[in-house]
This record gives C-alpha cells, sequence and structure tokens, in this order.
C-alpha cells in the first residue's frame, strides 16, 4: 500500500504536505509524531474520513480513490479509532455485525458472525465472550472488539489510531500480542502513536511525521529513540529570548499530592507536587495528552481535583465546585487557559466583553454593569498589546487567533495577578505574535510573578522556562535545567523513556503500588482501568 | 451538519422573519381558497378586526401582554442556555398565587392589592421554575423534559385546589371567589376611551416595562452578562469562575416569575377570578413568540404583538365568515408557529447565496 503526495488544508492550515508513504505487505509500520504533526488526518484520508486535496493513494499496486469508509473496508482498510465506535447496550456480537448485516433477518448473520469469531479468536488470540454486552467490557476488551469489527470486514490492512491511550500496561502488552500475531498471519498494520517505546517494542519500519510533512522513514531496527525523539520534535531555530538569570523569591504557587482524574474517571494527573516561586517561570514539558490539560484544569479551578490541595501565596485555596476558579482569582491566580477558544473566550461576545471575563463583578457597584469602563480599560489593553483590529465593539470571532490569544493575555496579565498559569501561549499564533507574547511573559516574571508555563512547544519551554518539569502519564518523571538539559534527553523524557538512572524508580513505583503505601496511591490504583478479567471460558 | 453562513444583520433578524410568515400566510391562504373562500378578504377582515377599532385592538393588545411575559419567560432562560418550555404551568400556578393575596385583601384599593398581586405571583411562579432549575442544576435533569413534565403537574394540583379548595359553596364551575371591582387589576379603558370594551390592563405596561427590564438585565448587568456568558459556552463559564448551578436556579427562578404575570393580566385584570386552566395555552404560545423574537425584548414585542393580532383577528375572522371555523384560525396559527419556529431556517439557504460576501474580518459589523 502507498500514498504519494498527499495534500490536505483545513481553511490555512496545511494538515499535510506532499506526504509519501509506502507501507510493505505483512509488516507493522508505526507513524510517530508530535500532536498536530498531521498523522491523524493521514490516515483519515486513507480511511476516506477526508479526501486529499491532492495525490494518490495505492493499494496492492492499484490506483484506488477512496470516497468513504465503505470504500476503504472494501479495499480492505480497516480502522481502530481512539474513540471507540461501538454501541455500548448492543453485545459484542450484535456490534461486530453492524452495518455488515447480509439479509433483513438478523438470524443467519448471527450464526455466521458466531462461527467467524470464534475462527478469528483461534487465529489471534482475540478472545471475547460474543453474548457481553460493550459497557460491561473493560477498555481493553473493546478494543479487541473494534478489532475484530475490522476483520470481520475482511480487513487486511489495519490502521490502529493511539490505540493504548487508554489501556493498561497489562492491556498494552496483550495488545502487542495480538499485533504480532495479526502481522505473522499476513496482515498489514499500520499503528500511529507518539510513544516511541511502543514503536521500539513493536515496528518493523517507522515513519516520522512533522508539522505536516514526512520526515523521514527508517527501519525500526536500525534506529533508536533518540534519532526517532529528535526528527519528531526537529531542530528547529531556538527563538532567542532575551532574558536575566531568575531571581525567585517566597513560594507562591503551592501544589501538593494533585490527583485529577478525567471526565471518565480516569486518573490523569497522579500524586504530583510542586512550587513556583516569585520571579520564576516553571514550564511543565510533555507530549500532549499526558496530563498537563488536566493539571491547568485543577489548578485554575475548572476542573474538580480528586485530591490534593493548591495553595497560592500561602493560602489554601479550595478550587471545588463551579465557582472555583472565581475563589482562585480573587486569591490572586490569573489563567490563560490551553483552548483560547473554547475555554478563555465566548467569541460570540464582543471584545470588550471578552476583556472583562472572569473579573466582570469588578466593574460596577450593585447590580448593573459599568459598561463605559469596562470598554475604557478594554481599549487601553487594546492598545498597550497592540491588538489588531482595535475595535471594541467587534465580535471577538472575528478577529485572528493571534489577537484572540492577545485579548486573553491582556486580560489575564493587566488584572497583575501574583500567579500566572499559561498554557499553550502561542498556540496558532503567528512569529510576530509569538515575540511579543514570550516578552510580555518574562516581563511578568521579571515583575516578582510566579508563572507556571505548559506547552507542547518544547523550543518555548526551554527559552521561557528557569525550570522544567517533565511530565510523562500523570506523574512528573524529572526535573531540568534548561540551560543544561538537552533536547534529546528531554525528548527521551517526555516519550517516557527513562535514562538508566531511572528505571530504578520505575521497578519500585511498580512494585510499591499494589501495597498501598500512601492513601493517594490506594485511590490511585482503585481509580486504575479495570485490569481485564482473565479470559475464564 | 452544514455550518451557517453569516448574514447580514438585518437580514438575519428583520427580513427572515417576515418571509417565514407570509409563507405562512400564503399557505395559510391556499387552505382558505380550499374551503370555498376569499384569502384576501379573510385577511382584511383579521386585520380590520385586530387593530381596526378600539375594542378590537384593545382585545389584541391584552393577548399581546400574556406573550409577552411568556414569550419573556422563555427568552430570559434561553439567553443563559436553557430552553424553559414551562411557562404554561408556570403561569398556571402563579395564579393560585395571585387569586390567595387578592382574596386575602379584597376589598381594598388596587394601589395596594395590585403590587401584592404582582409579588405573590411572581414568587409563585418563580417557586415553580425553580424546582425544574434546582433539578437541573443539582441532579443534572434535563431542563426541557423537567419543565414540560411540571406543565401537567401544575395542571393536575391546579385543577385539584380549585374543584376542592377555591371554589366556593353553591357556584357550579370550577373558579375560585370573585375578586371585588376595587381591587382588580384597573383596566385601560377606565383611564382612556379608546379601548371601551376591551380587557387590556394596566399588566400591559407592566409588559412593557418587563421588556426594557429584561433588556437592562441582560444587556446591562453583571448578572445578564454571567447569563450570555454561561448561555453562549459553558466552559469558558466555568473558566471565569461563574457558577453554573447558582445561575440555572436563579435564571429559571427569574423566568418563573415573568411567566407568573400573565396571571396577574388574566386573573387579576380580566377575570378577577381563577378560573380552571385560565391560561389556554398562552405560555406555549410564549415558546414560538421567543424563538420568532430571537430571544431578544424588542423581538418578543414585535412577535408577541403578531400573536396577539392573530388571536384577535382570527376570532373576528371566525365570527364573520361562517365558512371560517375556530380550527381553521388555530391551522393559521399554527401554520405562523411552523413557519417561524421550527422551519425558521427553511429560507436561509437561499438567502445565503444571495447575500453571502466571503468572511472579511475589517467589514465585519460593528455592533
Amino acid at each position: 500500500m502507498s500514498l504519494v503526495g498527499i495534500n490536505k488544508s483545513f481553511g490555512p492550515v496545511r494538515a499535510n504536505r506532499d506526504i509519501d508513504l509506502s507501507v510493505q505487505r505483512g509488516t507493522v509500520h508505526g507513524i510517530v509524531g508530535e500532536n498536530g504533526a498531521g498523522k491523524s488526518t493521514l490516515m483519515s484520508i486513507l480511511y476516506g474520513f477526508y479526501t486529499a486535496d491532492s495525490g494518490t493513494i495505492h493499494v496492492s499496486g492499484k490506483q484506488v480513490s477512496i470516497t468513504d469508509s465503505r470504500h476503504a473496508l472494501a479495499l480492505g482498510i480497516g480502522m481502530v479509532h481512539q474513540h471507540f465506535m461501538l454501541v455500548d447496550n448492543f453485545s459484542v456480537i450484535e456490534n461486530v455485525v453492524l452495518g455488515a448485516e447480509d439479509s433483513a433477518l438478523l438470524g443467519p448473520t448471527l450464526s455466521k458472525a458466531r462461527e467467524q469469531l470464534k475462527q478469528l479468536a483461534k487465529d489471534y488470540g482475540l478472545e471475547v465472550d460474543p453474548d457481553a454486552l460493550i459497557e460491561d467490557l473493560s477498555v481493553g476488551q473493546q478494543q479487541r472488539v473494534e478489532i475484530l469489527k475490522a476483520l470481520y470486514r475482511g480487513a487486511d490492512i489495519l490502521i490502529l489510531d493511539e490505540p493504548t491511550g487508554v489501556l493498561t500496561p497489562a492491556e498494552a502488552d496483550h495488545l502487542f500480542r495480538i499485533l504480532k500475531t495479526l502481522r505473522d498471519e499476513g496482515k498489514t498494520i499500520i499503528l500511529i502513536t507518539h510513544k516511541l517505546r511502543e514503536i521500539m517494542a513493536i515496528t518493523d519500519e517507522v515513519s516520522v511525521m512533522r508539522q505536516g510533512t514526512m520526515v523521514k522513514t527508517l527501519q525500526t531496527a536500525e534506529t533508536s529513540p533518540e534519532e526517532l525523539a529528535e526528527l519528531m520534535v526537529g531542530r528547529r531555530v531556538l527563538l532567542e529570548v532575551d532574558k536575566k538569570p531568575a531571581s525567585p523569591g517566597k513560594v507562591m504557587l503551592e501544589v501538593e499530592n494533585l490527583v485529577v482524574t478525567d471526565d471518565f474517571g480516569i486518573p490523569r494527573v497522579k500524586n504530583i507536587s510542586f512550587q513556583v516561586r516569585a520571579g520564576e517561570i516553571v514550564g511543565v514539558a510533555g507530549v500532549a495528552g499526558n496530563g498537563q490539560s488536566e493539571l491547568l484544569e485543577a489548578i485554575s479551578g475548572m476542573r474538580d481535583q480528586t485530591l490534593g490541595s493548591v495553595k497560592v501565596n500561602g493560602e489554601s485555596i479550595s478550587a471545588f465546585g463551579d465557582d472555583g476558579a472565581a475563589r482562585l482569582r480573587d486569591a490572586g491566580l490569573a489563567h490563560v487557559p490551553e483552548d483560547r477558544l473554547r475555554e478563555g473566550l465566548v467569541t460570540t461576545l464582543l471584545e470588550w466583553e471578552n476583556s472583562i471575563l472572569g473579573y466582570h463583578n469588578s466593574y460596577g457597584t450593585g447590580l448593573g454593569l459599568d459598561v463605559g469602563k469596562a470598554k475604557a480599560e478594554a481599549a487601553e489593553r487594546i492598545e498597550k498589546f497592540d491588538i489588531r483590529p482595535a475595535n471594541t465593539a467587534l465580535k471577538t470571532a472575528n478577529f485572528s487567533g493571534g489577537n484572540q490569544q492577545k485579548i486573553v493575555l491582556a486580560r489575564e496579565m493587566e488584572r497583575n495577578p501574583d500567579v500566572l498559569i499559561v498554557g499553550q501561549p502561542t498556540r496558532g499564533v503567528d512569529i510576530g505574535a509569538i515575540e511579543f507574547i514570550h516578552k510580555q511573559i518574562i516581563a511578568m516574571r521579571d515583575a516578582g510573578k510566579a508563572i507556571l508555563l505548559v506547552s507542547v512547544e518544547l523550543d518555548e519551554i526551554r527559552s521561557l522556562s528557569d525550570r522544567i518539569l517533565v511530565l510523562f502519564d500523570g506523574e512528573i518523571v524529572g526535573e531540568a535545567d534548561p540551560a543544561t538539559a538537552d533536547e534529546g534527553t528531554l525528548g527521551l523524557l517526555m516519550a517516557g523513556v527513562h535514562e538508566s538512572t531511572t528505571p530504578k524508580n520505575e521497578a519500585e513505583t511498580e512494585a510499591r503500588l499494589p501495597e498501598h503505601v500512601t492513601p493517594i496511591e490506594k485511590t490511585l490504583t482503585e481509580m486504575s482501568p479495570r485490569v481485564e478479567k482473565d479470559n475464564s471460558q | 451538519m452544514s455550518t451557517r453562513v453569516p448574514l447580514p444583520r438585518w437580514v438575519d433578524v428583520a427580513l427572515l422573519p417576515v418571509l417565514n410568515v407570509m409563507l405562512a400566510f400564503l399557505i395559510g391562504g391556499i387552505v382558505v381558497m380550499l374551503v370555498g373562500q376569499n384569502p384576501l378578504d379573510a385577511v382584511g377582515i383579521m386585520i380590520y378586526g385586530a387593530f381596526g377599532y378600539g375594542s378590537g385592538f384593545g382585545y389584541t393588545l391584552y393577548y399581546t401582554t400574556d406573550f409577552i411575559f411568556a414569550g419573556l419567560a422563555v427568552s430570559v432562560a434561553y439567553q443563559a442556555g436553557l430552553f424553559n418550555i414551562g411557562p404554561e404551568g408556570q403561569a398556571y400556578v402563579a395564579g393560585l398565587g395571585v387569586i390567595l393575596v387578592a382574596l386575602a385583601l379584597n376589598g381594598l384599593p388596587w394601589l395596594i392589592t395590585v403590587p401584592a398581586m404582582i409579588v405573590a405571583g411572581g414568587l409563585f411562579g418563580a417557586a415553580w421554575a425553580f424546582i425544574p432549575g434546582y433539578l437541573q442544576a443539582k441532579r443534572g435533569s434535563h431542563i426541557v423534559i423537567t419543565t414540560i413534565l411540571f406543565n401537567f403537574i401544575a395542571v393536575s394540583m391546579m385543577g385539584y385546589i380549585i374543584s376542592k379548595h377555591l371554589k366556593p359553596v353553591g357556584v357550579n364551575s370550577d373558579e375560585s371567589a370573585p375578586i371585588d371591582a376595587v381591587s382588580r387589576v384597573p383596566q385601560l379603558n377606565v383611564f382612556w376611551d379608546l379601548f371601551k370594551h376591551s380587557p387590556v390592563n394596566i399588566s400591559f405596561i407592566l409588559a412593557l416595562l418587563a421588556l426594557v427590564g429584561v433588556y437592562w438585565l441582560v444587556w446591562r448587568t453583571k448578572f445578564g452578562f454571567a447569563m450570555r456568558v454561561l448561555g453562549q459556552n459553558p466552559t469558558a463559564a466555568r473558566y471565569a469562575g461563574i457558577s453554573n448551578s447558582r445561575m440555572i436556579m436563579i435564571t429559571m427562578a427569574l423566568a418563573g416569575a415573568l411567566a407568573g404575570m400573565v396571571a396577574v393580566n388574566n386573573v387579576g385584570g380580566v377575570q378577577g377570578r381563577l378560573i380552571l386552566n385560565f391560561v389556554s395555552g398562552a405560555g406555549f404560545v410564549g415558546v414560538a413568540v421567543a424563538f420568532m423574537g430571537k430571544g431578544h425584548p424588542f423581538g418578543v414585542a414585535l412577535s408577541a404583538l403578531l400573536f396577539g393580532a392573530l388571536y384577535q383577528g382570527g376570532q373576528e375572522l371566525a365570527f364573520s365568515m361562517p365558512g371560517i371555523t375556530r380550527e381553521m384560525i388555530v391551522t393559521i396559527q399554527a401554520l405562523v408557529i411552523l413557519f417561524t419556529g421550527a422551519m425558521g431556517d427553511m429560507l436561509r439557504p437561499p438567502l445565503e447565496r444571495v447575500f453571502f460576501k466571503p468572511p472579511n474580518p475589517s467589514s465585519a459589523e460593528g455592533g
């Protein structure tokens, strides 16, 4: 199977640029890259969700055009999505035949499917009780159902999008055994991931994507995690940031034993403790999806923390409840959220209205909102932060990404907070604005503010931070000094590949966890996704 | 799902609703023709009936009053992202508050009883809307479902209270004891001869004040700001520290209080007693009014007037053109609701083709 010269743009964003990729039959082919590198877009083109703007797809030497997923299935391409596409209150077998029924009556299809499932289970070690309801299955078993669905439809090429993101280590191992069996039986597997460990463990070949382009395709046996990390992160020019050495003062933000779960009750932040002092920038590095978002949300009151405490300026603040963010703001914590469109702005409202979001109660006495004062201050900030167009009465959706980000930054910085939490300050922002934003953040630091910075841009973390914490799988796996740490080391830490000194820790942690040394660890083990029951049939 | 193309504001706000109403009348006209009547005559009679003479106009304004309150009850909640389908029940229960206070203060001058009726009606309506609000905020029960069901509960509860407790001995129909004339909400014909023989009363003035008040609340207060943030982007509301649950409960209570003013208009101003099922659909019309008015007080005022005119003109029509029955009027009203509410965006695609300009941030609207 091969892809030649694939291009795909979403508006001004070029998600895929001249991508060439060829995958040999009967191999496991890994595709790695940072979030937003275009991996998922490429696979969606292959699976017919999107149509490429240009470029061709060849399957078994023949050029094909794939316009929808049925078409892809007919060509033997099956996909296992990151988020499962299963009907929760249907049984396994019903989900497998869904959309592939042979006749109006279900009976014959189901009995045929039952036979095939038995065969597939025998051939590939894909045991799942066909009559169990999906909602009763563990995440790992649900994933197996997804694989069965694809195989039942005759898939020869199986695409797995971040398959281990939701799995426990034991479930991931099981999945890899299944994938190896599938490969040995002649199936082709494309594995999308950003975890280098998995690439090294299972793939035969690996392609690295960065910023919409295909950087390189390598034989896994001939490469190393270091090389892949370098290719993945890229050697972009460090944006030089002019800054004086930090002079940290007293602790302004203190996070202790923080545990945060996501919407599904899976712990994403696992017992994190750290401090940020006045006059320093602490950067949190990590590949997206390793708990940074949940960490930011919990500290800023957007998500209820499960355990632990957050202290601002020495004072313990309850961030619990849907008005936690207001209490934190009152305590002097400002927050520039990761996703400004979804979280930090109401794009249907006007510029001046967004310029007071979160602080609206300080405009006007009594019930009334002092619109005049709000507009006047918004106009001042527009001037100071050079927000364009300089129009407080313009709907926020009509500003460009960089200017929207400036609206948020201006709002949060001009309140003169003690602690500033910044998530992805330059995501989707053009170069000129990036420089400006970086300068503002440094200026805040020099004014004695405590700043916590989270970014997926490693360069940004390295050039701005005075200390770097590396987050992997919800835990701080290392702390580095940006002056001395090199990109390779950080990249490896971010990818969860520990240095030779760290495996000891890992082993210790693993050995310790089940014994519930502390209440937090006990809770964590209890919250972990159900470890699959042993196949008792 | 196709994305909405931005249209010039006047097209969205004025042209689209007007075209929808015209389309509804066109289909309505065809229906009138099918039963063998002249649609132009029918329209003439309706317009005359609604606006042509003092008493008719008075009736139009009386209905408009109900629809403004019910429409605002839906609009206020809508600003906070809540679909309040319960003004019918909220108004009905408010009737209990109005009649209890009015009967307790019976005989006192209206300057005393009317404010008391307004407060009591508001409180009862607010309480009835607060419960679904609480259930949504604290228990996650969907407000659409609960407010609809609370309409039914209100009907049963009020039926019981009226027939078993409020009905005086010796009265056959299901209604409460009457309020003395001096204690009722004064009708405008007392002050203004034009509205002779029509029930429009001081509640209409109250409705106009409510329109202004809601505008002020939504666009000129901190609470209104929080409400709009919540309605437009709940995630950003949480980010801003706006308590979702608190906002929902307060907003719903406020909506219920506005719906409760329907009872002041009807129980206190017209009937002078609490009659079984007195709301008779005004609350549901409020939903259509709010949607046609895009949740904005100005739009609510216009669409409430349209529906008021339809109600009054329709009755005139049923009276003057024997070929057109009461059911025919309901059909035309339903067509207006259908075209402006449920199918309000049906004419959007062709308008988009006519008016679409490629997005250009610098030329976007300034207000």
